[in-house]
C-alpha cells in the first residue's frame, strides 16, 4: 500500500528525519497561505501515487505567495498516470549541492532486506545502477540481528562518502532502516536526499510502500496519517469479479479461495499454495498462456469455498477451461479442492473432464483427491510432473481446442 | 441435495437415540448431523460433501450403526 509523498514525510517526521518546511494546500489560497509562511521561494508537487510528475508538468517552483497560488490552479487538473491529484504540497526550494539515494526494500532471493544508497540521488536508481554501479551499493541486513548504525556508514561509505558527508547521512540512512522495520514496510526510499549549498542535509523527496496485509496492526499510525481503511491505494478500483471473489473468501473462514485478479486472457486459474500463485501464473505466461484471472487459494478451504471459487472463474465470458494447479501442499487437502472444483464445473452446467484442464495438485490426501478427478475423467499428475510442465499441458489443450 | 462425493448411513436405531444424535452432532466438524428438537436426527445434505473422513462419528456411535460413503469409488 503506497503513501502519497507528503504522508510517507509525516512518517519521517516521526522519526526525525529532516525535511524543508512545507504544507498541504487543498486550494489556490491554501497554497499562497503556505509559501506566505514558508517565506521564500517554493516548489509545488502534485500529489500522485504514480511516479513521473515532472515530466507530466505537475511538480512546479514559484517565487512568490501569488505565483503559488496560480500555480495551484495549474498543476492540480494535470492527470499523472492515470491519477487526479489528490493534493498540492507546497515546499521550500532548496538551494542543493549534491543529491543521495537511500532505499530500503526486500531482496526476495536473499530474503532479507536490502539498503541501496547511491551518491548520485536524483534520478531514476535503475539507471544509475546499469550506468555507474561504482555508484551504488547493496547491503542486506537481518532482520533477528541488531540494526546498527554501521549498516548504513558501511553502505554510504561503499560509495566513497567520506568526512562530514559520511557522518552527517548515517543517522538518516540508520533512522529509515528503522522505519522500514517498524511499519512492516516493503519499500522506504529517499530520493533525493540532498546536501544544500549551507551544508545541511534535507530530504526531498520519499517514498513509503507497506504491505498490505500489515495495515490492522499498523491502523493507529494509518488514522493519525488521515489513511482511511476504506482506501485501498490499489492500482485501479476493484473489478466485479475481483469484488465477487473477496465475498468468496470472506462466506467461510476455512483457508483461502479468492484474492482474485482479473485479466483479460482465456485460461481460468486455480492456484496457490506457498508462492505457488505467482509461481504457476507465470509459468502459464511463459507458456505461451494467456490467464483469465490470479487466484490464491490453500489453508485448506471448505469444498463450498473452493467451489463458489471455480464458478466464479468460470463465469467470466471466454472461460471454458480452467487449471488447477498448487504447489505440493501439507494441510491444504488434495480431496477437499478434488471435491469442491469438479462440483464447481458441475454447478456451472460444465463437464469436469472437458473444463478441468490439469489438476496438479500433490500433497495431503493425493490418494483421495485422485480416486475422485479418476471418477470424473479429469486429467490429473502429481509431483513429477513439475509445476511448469503442468502449466504448458493447460495452454497446449487450449491450444488445442 | 444429496452429496456428490459422500453419503451417510446411520442405522435407524442410532438415529433414533437421543443421546448418540446428540454426541453425532457434537462430534461433527462440519456439521452434518443435527439434532431436532424432537431428539431426532436431521443430516444435513449440503454438509455432506465437506465430510472430511475424520470417523469420528464412527466412533462416537455404536459400531456399525454409523457408514460413510465414498460415492467415487
Amino acid at each position: 500500500m503506497r503513501f502519497y509523498e507528503y504522508e510517507s514525510k509525516a512518517l519521517f517526521a516521526r522519526h526525525g528525519l529532516p525535511l524543508g518546511q512545507s504544507g498541504v494546500a487543498d486550494s489556490a489560497v491554501h497554497a499562497r497561505d503556505i509559501a506566505h509562511r514558508i517565506g521564500s521561494p517554493v516548489v509545488l508537487k502534485s500529489q500522485v501515487l504514480s511516479g513521473g510528475r515532472m515530466k507530466a508538468g505537475a511538480v512546479k517552483f514559484a517565487d512568490t505567495p501569488d505565483e503559488a497560488a496560480q500555480i495551484y490552479d495549474e498543476i492540480f487538473p494535470i492527470i499523472v498516470g492515470g491519477q487526479k491529484a489528490r493534493s498540492i504540497l507546497v515546499e521550500e526550494k532548496s538551494p542543493i549541492a549534491q543529491e543521495y539515494y537511500a532505499g530500503v526494500t526486500w531482496d526476495g532471493r536473499r530474503k532479507l532486506p536490502v539498503l541501496i544508497f547511491s551518491d548520485m540521488g536524483g534520478i531514476d536508481i535503475e539507471e544509475v545502477a546499469e550506468q555507474h554501479p561504482d555508484h551504488v551499493s547493496k547491503t542486506h541486513f537481518s532482520t533477528l540481528l541488531p540494526v546498527t548504525p554501521r549498516i548504513a556508514k558501511e553502505a554510504i561509505a561503499a560509495t566513497g562518502v567520506t568526512g562530514a558527508a559520511l557522518n552527517k547521512l548515517t543517522p538518516i540512512v540508520s533512522k529509515l532502516i528503522d522505519i522500514f522495520l517498524a511499519y512492516d514496510l516493503t519499500l522506504a526510499e529517499i530520493n533525493p536526499l540532498v546536501r544544500l549549498e549551507d551544508g545541511r542535509f534535507v530530504v526531498l523527496d520519499g517514498h513509503v510502500d507497506m504491505e498490505a496485509e500489515a495495515r490492522d496492526q499498523h491502523a493507529k499510525l494509518l488514522a493519525e496519517l488521515g489513511i482511511g481503511p476504506e482506501e485501498t491505494r490499489q492500482a485501479r478500483p476493484p473489478t466485479d469479479f475481483e469484488i465477487r471473489g473477496a465475498e468468496v473468501d470472506a462466506s467461510d473462514h476455512r483457508g483461502v479461495a479468492g484474492n482474485v485478479v482479473e485479466f483479460d486472457g482465456d485460461l481460468g486459474l486455480i492456484i496457490g499454495a506457498g508462492g505457488g500463485s505467482l509461481t504457476l501464473f507465470d509459468a502459464v505466461r511463459s507458456q505461451g498462456g494467456r490467464p483469465a484471472n490470479y487466484c490464491e487459494i490453500g489453508g485448506n478451504p471448505s469444498v463450498k469455498k473452493a467451489c463458489e471459487l471455480t464458478k466464479l472463474v468460470l463465469s467470466k465470458p471466454g472461460v471454458e477451461k480452467i487449471a488447477v494447479m498448487m504447489n505440493v501442499v501439507s494441510n491444504t487437502r488434495v480431496d477437499i479442492v478434488a471435491r469442491g472444483v469438479i462440483k464447481g464445473c458441475i454447478e456451472s452446467g460444465k463437464d469436469p473432464s472437458e473444463t478441468i484442464a490439469i489438476f496438479r495438485i500433490p500433497g495431503a490426501w493425493e490418494e483421495e483427491g485422485f480416486k475422485i478427478l479418476a471418477k470424473h475423467k479429469v486429467d490429473y499428475c502429481d509431483r513429477s510432473v513439475s509445476m511448469y510442465d503442468a502449466a504448458g499441458r493447460a495452454v497446449a489443450k487450449m491450444k488445442a481446442a | 441435495m444429496p452429496g456428490l462425493f459422500i453419503d451417510v448411513k446411520v442405522s435407524d436405531k442410532a438415529a433414533k437415540d437421543a443421546a448418540v444424535v446428540a454426541k453425532l452432532e457434537e462430534v461433527c466438524p462440519v456439521d452434518i448431523f443435527v439434532q431436532e428438537e424432537s431428539g431426532a436426527l436431521r443430516i444435513v445434505e449440503e454438509n455432506l460433501d465437506e465430510c472430511v473422513l475424520c470417523d469420528l462419528c464412527m466412533s462416537a456411535a455404536p459400531s456399525n450403526s454409523v457408514e460413510i460413503v465414498k460415492l467415487y469409488e
